[in-house]
This record gives structure tokens, C-alpha cells and sequence, in this order.
């Protein structure tokens, strides 16, 4: 069940977009953006102002990779692993973040830390590139990795 | 005396630490009491050398870099802000060769200009396109556009004014333009360049397309992975907007065109253009069978004008110089300029904006000095994950969509990857089938069911099974010649290219190979 204030929350977002052409996926946005997340109990309200089925609105939640089923930890880790990435060791890069946050991606076991693969932040001529809590980094190794993701981490 | 500081706000150099410099530069000037102009400029592309610091001297503007923020107080110390020696100091900005030895006509603005600043904006010769095609006729905006031979920049290279022709005759109560900006392909980011670094160069370049066409609603689809290419673009558009060159009556012409910021959400797929049609009308991002073409159905069943962003960006200049100005620059159909993006394994990754014709040869080495690591280069990859792994033996061919595509190659978004001898060619083909698995939309058999077998083959053949190699070709050819669309029928580019050039990486005899 959603919270009172989270089922508003959907309800006033949904609200202000729906009439928009296309609303559904900026509907889907404006609520990530504030919760985090597309609960699935909110499914049901997004379909019904948007005169959809649930399942529709469900096909669509779960066909993007942006959008995100539950929270993410506090600190969000993610790592590129294209091409112009991976020629610059962004597997051993992977590998590493995976041994030292212990966990093959997903959300680590403490519930700390929440890593994640990306394909292609635009940033291939510097690679390999990461993202730090919204912040871009580029040129990363291990030793770049280790801090940057300490210094984030302190700061939480 | 004030002076003049440019440090670039393009998401490459915040990334390498722009924001810090920055920071450090104003608090130093305020200790030091010197009064300082500090203007936040795009990349000038050249990315080894980020974060690139521009001063402003009486001889032009004197460039820093690579700058870290530990740098300043040494910077200042020197006095670099009159452009004083350094060992950071890289001369005239417009005299280092990477840069003087390009060709750049999009990309002229980038890293000279305040993106959001509309003065400079008109000061570059901004919204001259604009301003002149106000004063044609809408067939006359189409011809030149025709003339210029201006094709698509996304991939299939189809020329853009046949497009605009065919939405401008199309009869409807709405049409719409739509600029593609899901620039998902690894090795490119002329597009993110381009939205965080003169945006309104794109403005400009879609009004153009809708006044040529009759749209007057327009849509840049940005992908989510570029959040500070989404904040620049919609920042661009209000600014726009408020100073009247969008909205009801563009410059007092009576014209109209809105235009509109939409974020995608993370699907490969949706670079393609009836994918994203789908993805805008709020559903799932499923290819589209054609016909019926969008130009005459497109966005919510209405004609509609889809480019890229490097297309749409490459019109203001056409209307501001004329087709024949624009045309010149290039070899044989392939005319113009492209901006490369090179990148991946090699010393001096960055932005070359030249005519084409150009070879591989001569991008990797003259301009990129070679591989990073200092091993031998081993496999290019041009035109993204679905474009082929070029071998030694075609680095020397011009750049030229005709050119490569003889020898199956395409040169798509302009992307190069390249990739050192420790690279595994087989590996790397896995990695191209099983992200078609990941990213097929599922809406065709040979994508989303080929991909998957394509990579349970492949694991048989790299564990010795060489019938394997026989399923393979015949898988990619199902692929190539049954799918719906370019994602599932080119990933048979990466496959086939490193299976025939790099057979060995399969544990496979180069004899056995087949070179198509």
C-alpha cells in the first residue's frame, strides 16, 4: 500500500501532466524524480487517469531501463560499459567495483550502495567514464574509483 | 583591469574536474584582488586536453590545459591570466593543430561562445539562417536544402530535403519536427556536444524545418543519460522563446513554432525513429513496420519532419551560405562535413570536424597520435555498437558513405572506437550480439529471438564447436535480411567483420574464414 502522502504525490503529478500529448512518459518521470522510484501500487492511478490499463502502463514501466521498480541506495554507483569504455578497461574497472562494493551489480547487501552498468554517458574520448551520485567523472580507474566512492560515501 | 577567463561547461570537462577549476579561479581572484570575467564556454572538442582554460590576450585567446584545480594557485602565480608561460600553456587557442586543421562549419561556435547566451549566440552569426530563410519562400527553404546535399547525419543517410519535400506537400491540419537526440551509440557525442554547447544552433536549424515544412510543434527526444543536455536545452528554448525567435510570431513573421523538450528513458531502440514515435506518444518503444512513412504519419498519425541533431544543426549555415557554399566541402555524394568523434584507445581522443573524404588513417594518427596505451592499433570501430570492426587494410579508404558501404562498412553518427592488439574481437562480437538480446524491442522474430541463439553460438564456437561458425553466418544473415529494423539487421556488422578479419580471436584458422 502507498502512504497517503506518496498516493498524493502520484495524484497531483499525474494531474498536472496528463493532458499533456504523450503524457505517460513524463508522467512516469515527475514521479522518479521525486520518489525515487515507480511504485507499482501507483500503476493503478496513473492508468486510470490516462484511461489505460494497468498492464499498459506496467509495459511500458518495465520496457525502459531508466526507470527504477525500487529505491536505490543512498549512494548511487554507475559504471559505463560500452565500447570506447571497455578499450580503455572499463571490464576490469566493472570488476573491481563489483569486489570492492561487494556485489555483481543491484544493491549491495548492506543496502548501501546501489551499482549499476550504463551504455555510454558521451563522455568516450576521456574513458572510462562513471557516474558518482549525478556527478560525472571521467578517466577513472581503481585508485580514482576507490576515492571518489569514499569521498561520496563520507559525505552521505 | 578586468580580465577574461573562459573555462568550458561541456559535461566532458566537468567531468575531468571544469567545475573545480572554476571554483578555484574565482575564489583566487578575490583573494588576489584581481577582478575577473569568468564566462562558462563549450569544448572546443579537444578533449586530452580538458579542462582547456582560454584567457583573453590583445593576440587573441591563449589557451591552458589540462587544468586541475590544484593548478590555479601555479597559474596565477605565473600570471597566466596575461598569458604569461606555463608548462600548461598550449599557445593560441586557434593555432593548435588539431583545431586549425579542421574543417569546422557546425561545429564553428563550439567552445568560442557562452551556449546560453543569445548576444553571442547572434554575435557568432547565430540565427542568420533563420533571419534569411524568413524572407523565402517555403519551396525555396527546401531547395536549398535539397541542393545542399545535406543527408541525414543519424545513419541511414537519407538526404534530408527529399524528407522536408515530403512533409511540406503533405496535407494536414498539424505537423510536427521532430529532432532525434537519443544518441545512444558508444564512441559518439557530437550530439551532447552540440545541446550543451550551442543550442540554439539546433533551435534555429528545426525553425527552419518548420517553416520550410508548415510544422509549427516541434520535439527534441533526449536521451536521460544526458541530464545536463536535457537543463541546457530547455534552458535554451525558454531563452528563445522569451526573446521571440519561438512561439506565436517568430521575428514578427507571423510564423509559428513551439518547441518542446522531451526525456527518453533509456532505450537503445529508441534512436530509431518510429521507435521513438511510439516512445513520444507514451508507449512502449516498439519499431514501427513502414510504410506508412513518418514523413506522411508520424508523430500521433501526422506528417512529420524526423532528423538528427548533427542534420538539423548543419541547416542554419546551408540557409545562411547557400547550398552551393555547403555543398562544396565533401567527395563524390557525400557532401559537406562530419564530425567525427574519435575516440576509445588513442592519445588524443576528441572532436574533428572535417569535410568528407578524410581517412581513418589520417584521424587516428595525424589528429589522434596514435593508441593511448602505445600498443599497436588492432580493430577500429566506425559508426557504433552495430557498426563493423575495421581492419588495417581499409584505413586508407576515404571517408565517403559510398566508399565504405561497398566494402560494408558504415560510417553512421561519424564514431570511432578504437581498440589496441589486446583486444578480444571475439569478445567484443559476443558483447554486440548480447546487447542487441538486451535492447531488442521484441517486436520482430530474427531481433529478439536471434540475438539470444546468436549468443549461445557464439559461446559454442569460442569453446571449439567449429560447426558453430556455419550457424552463425546463417543466423546473421536471417538477421541482416529478416528484421524490422537497423538494430537487429546490423548487428550482424560487428559480428560478421570481426569473425572475418579477426578469425583467429576465435581460436578459428584464417583460412577458414570467408571474406565477404
Amino acid at each position: 500500500m502507498l502512504t497517503e502522502t506518496t498516493r498524493q504525490t502520484v495524484q497531483h503529478l499525474v494531474a498536472a501532466q496528463k493532458h499533456v500529448p504523450g503524457a505517460l512518459l513524463p508522467i512516469l518521470h515527475d514521479i522518479q524524480d521525486a520518489l525515487g522510484y515507480i511504485p507499482a501500487q501507483a500503476l493503478g492511478n496513473i492508468a486510470q487517469a490516462l484511461n489505460l490499463s494497468r498492464a499498459e502502463v506496467h509495459g511500458v514501466v518495465s520496457f525502459y531501463h531508466f526507470f527504477r521498480h525500487e529505491p536505490a541506495a543512498a549512494q548511487v554507483v554507475q559504471i559505463c560499459r560500452a565500447e570506447a569504455c571497455q578499450s580503455m578497461g572499463a571490464e576490469a574497472l566493472w570488476a573491481h567495483a563489483c569486489s570492492r562494493l561487494q556485489t555483481q551489480g543491484g544493491t549491495s547487501a548492506d543496502g548501501a550502495v546501489t551499482l549499476e552498468p550504463v551504455y555510454c554517458l558521451g563522455l568516450c574520448s576521456s574513458s572510462p567514464a562513471m557516474v558518482v551520485d549525478d556527478k560525472l567523472h571521467a578517466r577513472v580507474d581503481a585508485d580514482k574509483f576507490d576515492r571518489l566512492v569514499a569521498a561520496a560515501g563520507s559525505a552521505a | 583591469m578586468s580580465f577574461k577567463i573562459y573555462v568550458p561547461r561541456d559535461s566532458a570537462a566537468v567531468a575531468l574536474g571544469a567545475d573545480e577549476v572554476a571554483a578555484a579561479l574565482l575564489a583566487q581572484a578575490q583573494q588576489r584582488g584581481l577582478e575577473m570575467d569568468l564566462v562558462r564556454n563549450s569544448s572546443r572538442g579537444l578533449f586530452w586536453l580538458e579542462p582547456l582554460v582560454e584567457v583573453q590576450t590583445p593576440a587573441g585567446r591563449v589557451a591552458y590545459g589540462p587544468v586541475t584545480a590544484e593548478d590555479v594557485t601555479g597559474l596565477l602565480d605565473a600570471q597566466f591570466h596575461t598569458g604569461a608561460d606555463h608548462r600548461l600553456k598550449q599557445g593560441l587557442v586557434d593555432e593548435i593543430p588539431y583545431l586549425k586543421q579542421q574543417e569546422r562549419l557546425t561545429f564553428a561556435r563550439m567552445g568560442v561562445t557562452d551556449p546560453l547566451s543569445l548576444a553571442d549566440y547572434e554575435a557568432h552569426a547565430g540565427f542568420a539562417g533563420l533571419r534569411r530563410a524568413l524572407t523565402l519562400d517555403a519551396s525555396v527553404v527546401v531547395q536549398q536544402v535539397l541542393d545542399s546535399g545535406l543527408r541525414g547525419r543519424g545513419g541511414a543517410a537519407f538526404p534530408a530535403g527529399i524528407k522536408w519535400k515530403t512533409v511540406a506537400a503533405a496535407q494536414a491540419a498539424q505537423k510536427y519536427v521532430v529532432c532525434n537526440a537519443d544518441e545512444g551509440d558508444s564512441g559518439t557525442y557530437s550530439d551532447r556536444m552540440t545541446l550543451e554547447g550551442d543550442p540554439f544552433m539546433l533551435i534555429e536549424g528545426m525553425t527552419i524545418a518548420a517553416i520550410a515544412t508548415g510544422a509549427t510543434q516541434g520535439y527534441v527526444y533526449i536521451r536521460s543519460e544526458y541530464p545536463h543536455a536535457v537543463a541546457t536545452m530547455r534552458e535554451a528554448i525558454d531563452k528563445a522563446t522569451a526573446a521571440g525567435f519561438l512561439g506565436a510570431d517568430i521575428l514578427q513573421s507571423g510564423k509559428t513554432f513551439h518547441l518542446e523538450v522531451r526525456k527518453a528513458a533509456g532505450a537503445y531502440v529508441c534512436g530509431e525513429e518510429t521507435a521513438m514515435l511510439e516512445s513520444m506518444e507514451g508507449k512502449r518503444g516498439v519499431v514501427r513496420a513502414k510504410p506508412p512513412i513518418p514523413a506522411l504519419q508520424g508523430l500521433f498519425g501526422q506528417p512529420t519532419v524526423i532528423n538528427n541533431v548533427i542534420t538539423l544543426a548543419s541547416v542554419p549555415i546551408i540557409l545562411a551560405r547557400g547550398a552551393d557554399f555547403y555543398k562544396h566541402y565533401g567527395v563524390g555524394r557525400s557532401h559537406g562535413t562530419l564530425p567525427f568523434q574519435l575516440t576509445g584507445n588513442v592519445k588524443r581522443g576528441g572532436l574533428i570536424e572535417k569535410a568528407f573524404g578524410v581517412t581513418l588513417r589520417q584521424l587516428m594518427f595525424d589528429f589522434g597520435g596514435g593508441s593511448a596505451s602505445g600498443r599497436p592499433i588492432k580493430a577500429v570501430q566506425v559508426g557504433g555498437p552495430l557498426g563493423a570492426y575495421v581492419p588495417e587494410c581499409y584505413w586508407d579508404l576515404p571517408l565517403d558513405y559510398e566508399a565504405y558501404a561497398a566494402v560494408g562498412i558504415t560510417v553512421g553518427h561519424g564514431g570511432i572506437v578504437v581498440h589496441d592488439d589486446t583486444a578480444d574481437l571475439s569478445r567484443l562480437a559476443r558483447y554486440a550480439m548480447e546487447f542487441c538480446a538486451i535492447e531488442s524491442c521484441g517486436k520482430c522474430t530474427p531481433c529478439r529471438i536471434g540475438s539470444t541463439r546468436g549468443v549461445e553460438v557464439m559461446d559454442r564456437l569460442k569453446n571449439g564447436d567449429h560447426q558453430a561458425e556455419v550457424l552463425l553466418r546463417d543466423l546473421c544473415d536471417t538477421m541482416l535480411h529478416g528484421s524490422l529494423c537497423a538494430l537487429g539487421g546490423m548487428t550482424s556488422n560487428p559480428v560478421l567483420s570481426a569473425l572475418n578479419y579477426y578469425p583467429q580471436d576465435f581460436g578459428l584458422a584464417a583460412s577458414v574464414a570467408k571474406v565477404v
